[in-house]
């Protein structure tokens, strides 16, 4: 194990969604490069409390890159430097001693600070709410290789349901659209034959609501595509436009409708 | 107190199907009537909720992350096994039942598990039904491998991100329940204690994790869903907010523990890398097919870079003592042998704790293309971890803390010995026994939830029928006063104590890997029933907790929780020590043949130890279900 990185951090500190928040600077020393970026936060926190102080709020769960709970904008870049990684699976070797390190929370409209770094998602869940689904029931079904998948069209709706929710398309948007993360949902369900009855009242009422909380349009800039820790591909865009558009041209049947009411 | 079980009578593979010929139903109109308070949003509770509210049940969801898609069962990566038999490989509901009943040491119910292999082939198909893009073969097909221990090929997979894409199955159908109105959410919430009214589960004391505010919630039963208590040792692949405080809460009011001492400890997890680590990954056990596990022969090539140690230098331990299943032995088995000769001294890597899990010779077989295809995400996170390239340098891997088996003593029905409260998936005992085999926690999570409450929970709602609580009643009232005094009590600590939260966790975890861990003593244990006590008494006079009560406080969530595994941690020390024999996941030293492999005693530990809460100052009252094996006859595990 290399020690002794000391690493000037400049972090976003908010006590919650009524006050105003500002940047405050901190040390980090004696960092070891076989941390991961939270384990140098939990050492800093460690520090603060030891001192009397508060300290810094983020989330983080699985600490192995699928929860999708982590999330931290650093250097102005959402999940920091390293391409396909979340926060917790970057490691302090992508730094070196002497660096200073901004940090700073999701930005969005819709996703509203708790708490220094911790942000409210919920409005991802109500995008799934609206529609992001199969209406299959619980209970007993035909036998499961009574459907057959090509491998094909199985690991493309893989591709898309690789997604983990945690925001970082939205934070690297620009617009603050959430269309990446919508429309890996459209597409996980649309490429599957189980998904192919409710394809068109899904995208109509998925995007609706994606609207209604508040993100922002997609203009095609690319931006989530390379912040998504996961590698989802902005094609999964291009697809649920090409789905609005069959709905579009195709009425929703009227059952589909009440539903979505 | 006696045990029932309430196992139904008959022949084995009739008792399910009898017991629900026999159940009290809830007419479908009457389901409005009931509120059913599902915890936690695994596998388990997704699956739980979602089925419920289909059948016309009110259904409130809590979960401590911001979305219920955040459970931990998220984190499973290898797969889930179903008695499909789609490989024609001589598998079947028989066969699941028995590798289940043997891989646990003969320390579980036949009749559970038996049920459990029974349900395993439905979930696949209501998973597939929903969209869960299973692994397939290029007709269309679902594709199938086998999996730690199993000689068949019965595991179903998303590549390998399996957990990830069967919660955000059961997730989905939740979230389709919530859109049609029949469950409502609660994100951010901590389940802090049960309420009873007349010896009855009739409701939950929650905190917002937001704001703090304590609230209480009633109901006509509650389904505690809340997962394992591995993160009692602190370093486990268990995720941060994974916990035992729910469970315990419950315990307190009167739900005995099951063999809290059943642990499983995982071959194949990324080594410490030093005092700041959080948490442990784990290596998919998959990696075990084709990864061969070694150590050098002799401690002074330990220096030496792995590849240029010569073949003849090099120990296979597992292929060499385990020649028929070689390297891949049951997980407690592997995971003995790797201790044991880091224990020897010819542990590899900084610290003398791990061993190597070496690719070359299947990487010259086979191609780095066809690693890659199967391991790729593996490898990848791997140098994430490590900085170091497995396609080029041997994994350094050693055991850790993975799964409870242990967990709140069900029934059949899945009820704890409070009537009306429920625990299901990793927070009960039931279907494990001492060990639990790989890619069996989803199956028995999912069964659980979508398959078995349904039934059991109404038999016992109709056989109790509908009645209003308030919340208002002097019951309510008096359990939020003791959450609220609960959380006082800390926080007044806190005005002078010194040591952080983090510093006790990590001291609880350190006495209960040493002497609770891999291979338990009874010098040992009785030491950690010294340590954990003493430990206890410091934490309640000198932890340090930042901020109050009445804000966003993660530093106070956790020293509640740490309370709690101070506690629990005492609990599975008394347990391990009382269990003189060797089973599963629990090595007694004491207990053990010449050539080092455990010893069952089958003549005085074949039960079900039930413990039962009897107050602050008062020892806890060991309870036992006697087994029974009328189908599967207990041998010795033999891997050899
Ligand atoms: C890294 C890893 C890999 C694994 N791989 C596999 C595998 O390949 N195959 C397999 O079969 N098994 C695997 N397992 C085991 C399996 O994932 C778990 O046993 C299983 O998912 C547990 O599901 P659950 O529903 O019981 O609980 P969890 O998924 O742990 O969910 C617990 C829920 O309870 C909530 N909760 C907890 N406490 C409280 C509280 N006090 N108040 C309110 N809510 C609370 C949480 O918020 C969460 O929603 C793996 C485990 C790990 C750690
Ligand atoms: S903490 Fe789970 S993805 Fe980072």
């Amino acid at each position: 194990m290399s020690g002794g990185m000391n690493l000037n951090l400049i972090v976003w500190r908010q006590e919650n969604a009524g006050e105003p928040g500002r940047m405050m600077p901190y040390k980090a020393e004696n960092i070891s490069q076989d941390m991961s970026f939270l384990e140098m936060l939990d050492v800093v926190n460690e520090r603060l409390i030891n001192e009397g102080k508060r300290p810094i709020e983020f989330d983080s769960d699985c600490r192995e890159g699928i929860c999708g709970a982590c999330g931290i904008v650093i250097n102005g870049q959402p999940h920091g430097p390293k391409r396909g990684c979340t926060t917790c699976q970057l490691h302090m070797r992508s730094f070196k001693h002497g660096d200073t390190i901004v940090i700073e929370p999701w930005r969005s409209r819709a996703f509203p600070v708790i708490r220094d770094l911790v942000v409210d998602r919920a409005s991802f869940d109500r995008i799934i709410q609206a529609g992001g689904y199969i209406s299959a029931k619980t209970g007993s079904h035909a036998d499961a290789n009574a459907i057959l998948v090509p491998k094909d069209d199985s690991d493309k709706a893989m591709d898309a349901a690789a997604c983990i929710g945690c925001g970082a398309c939205v934070a690297a948007c620009p617009n603050a659209s959430a269309s990446l993360f919508t429309s890996a949902k459209i597409s996980h369900l649309a490429l599957l034959q189980q998904g192919k009855a409710e394809a068109k009242a899904r995208v109509t009422r998925m995007i609706e609501r994606m609207d209604l909380e508040g993100f922002g349009n997609c203009t095609n800039i690319g931006e989530c595509e390379s912040a998504c820790p996961k590698e989802i591909s902005i094609d999964m865009i291009a697809r649920m436009k090409r789905e609005y558009l069959k709905a579009m041209f195709a009425p929703i049947p009227q059952q589909k409708a009440d539903a979505a009411g | 107190m006696k045990l029932d079980a309430k196992s139904p009578e008959g022949p084995l593979a009739r008792k399910w199907e009898k017991y629900r010929g026999e159940m009290k139903l809830v007419n479908p109109a009457n389901k409005r009537k009931y509120t059913v308070l599902v915890v936690g949003t695994g596998l388990a509770g997704s699956s739980a909720a979602a089925s419920l509210a289909e059948l016309g049940y009110n259904v409130k969801s809590f979960c401590i992350q911001d979305s219920a898609r955040r459970a931990h069962s998220i984190a499973a990566q290898g797969g889930i096994n179903a008695a499909k038999n789609y490989s024609n490989d001589g598998d079947s509901i028989w066969r699941l039942f028995y590798d289940t009943i043997k891989g646990g040491d003969y320390r579980a119910r036949e009749a559970n598990v038996y049920r459990l292999a029974q349900e395993s082939v439905n979930i696949i198909d209501q998973c597939v039904a929903q969209g869960v893009p299973f692994a397939r073969e290029y007709s269309g097909e679902l594709a199938n491998r086998s999996f730690g221990g199993a000689q068949v090929s019965r595991t179903f997979y998303a590549r390998g991100q399996t957990g990830q894409q069967l919660l955000l199955g059961a997730y989905s159908a939740l979230m389709r329940q919530a859109d049609l109105g029949h469950v409502e959410m609660f994100p951010r919430r901590e389940l802090l204690d049960v309420v009873l009214i007349g010896g009855r589960a009739r409701g939950i004391i929650t905190r917002d994790l937001v704001t703090g505010k304590i609230e209480r919630h009633a109901g006509d039963a509650v389904l505690l869903c809340t997962g394992g208590y591995g993160r009692v040792y602190f370093l486990s692949t268990n995720a941060m907010n994974s916990n035992a405080t729910a469970i315990w809460r419950a315990h307190k009011r009167g739900a005995f523990f099951g063999n809290p001492c059943y642990v499983q400890i995982h071959p194949t997890c990324i080594p410490v890398s030093g005092d700041h680590q959080s948490k442990l990954t784990l290596m998919s056990e998959s990696l075990r097919n084709d990864g061969r596990v070694w150590v050098p022969k002799k401690k002074e090539d330990l220096k030496k870079h792995p590849n240029e140690i010569p073949e003849d230098d090099r120990d296979y331990f597992l292929e060499r003592k385990y020649p028929s299943f070689g390297n891949l032995v049951p997980r407690d088995v592997a995971s003995r042998n790797n201790k044991e000769v880091c224990d020897e001294g010819r542990g590899v890597g900084a610290s003398g704790r791990a061993v190597y899990l070496d690719f070359r010779d299947v990487i010259k077989r086979d191609g780095v293309k066809s690693i890659a295809e199967k391991y790729g995400n593996l490898f990848q996170m791997y140098e994430q971890i490590t900085g170091e390239n497995p396609y080029e340098v041997p994994m350094r891997i050693y055991p850790a803390v993975h799964y409870t088996m242990g967990g709140l003593w069900v029934d059949y029905n899945l009820m704890t010995t409070v009537p009306g409260l429920f625990a299901m998936g990793e927070a009960n005992f039931s279907d494990h026994g001492a060990n639990r085999l790989g890619a069996s926690a989803l199956m028995q999570g999912l069964a659980d939830g979508y398959f078995v409450i349904p039934s059991t929970l109404g038999n016992f709602l109709g056989t109790v029928g509908p009645s209003k609580v308030s919340t208002d009643a002097p019951e309510f009232k008096a359990a939020e006063d003791a959450v609220r005094l609960g959380i006082a009590k800390l926080l007044k600590v806190s005005e002078k104590g010194k040591k952080t939260v983090t510093e006790f966790f990590r001291e609880l975890g350190l006495v209960m890997w040493e002497y609770v861990g891999m291979a338990r003593s009874e010098e040992g244990l009785k030491r950690a029933l010294k340590t954990i006590p003493a430990l206890r008494e410091e934490f309640w006079r000198n932890v340090r907790i930042p901020g109050t009560g009445e804000e966003f406080n993660k530093e106070l969530e956790m020293a509640g929780r740490v309370a709690d595994f101070l506690e629990l941690g005492e609990l599975m020390a008394k347990d391990a020590l009382h269990r003189k024999e060797s089973c599963g996941g629990h090595f007694r030293v004491e207990s053990q043949h010449p050539d080092g492999e455990a010893k069952r005693d089958d003549a005085n530990f074949s039960y079900v130890a039930a413990w039962e809460w009897k107050g602050e100052n008062a020892e806890h009252v060991l309870h036992k279900e006697e087994l029974n094996f009328e189908n599967a006859h207990p041998t010795t595990r033999s891997y050899k």
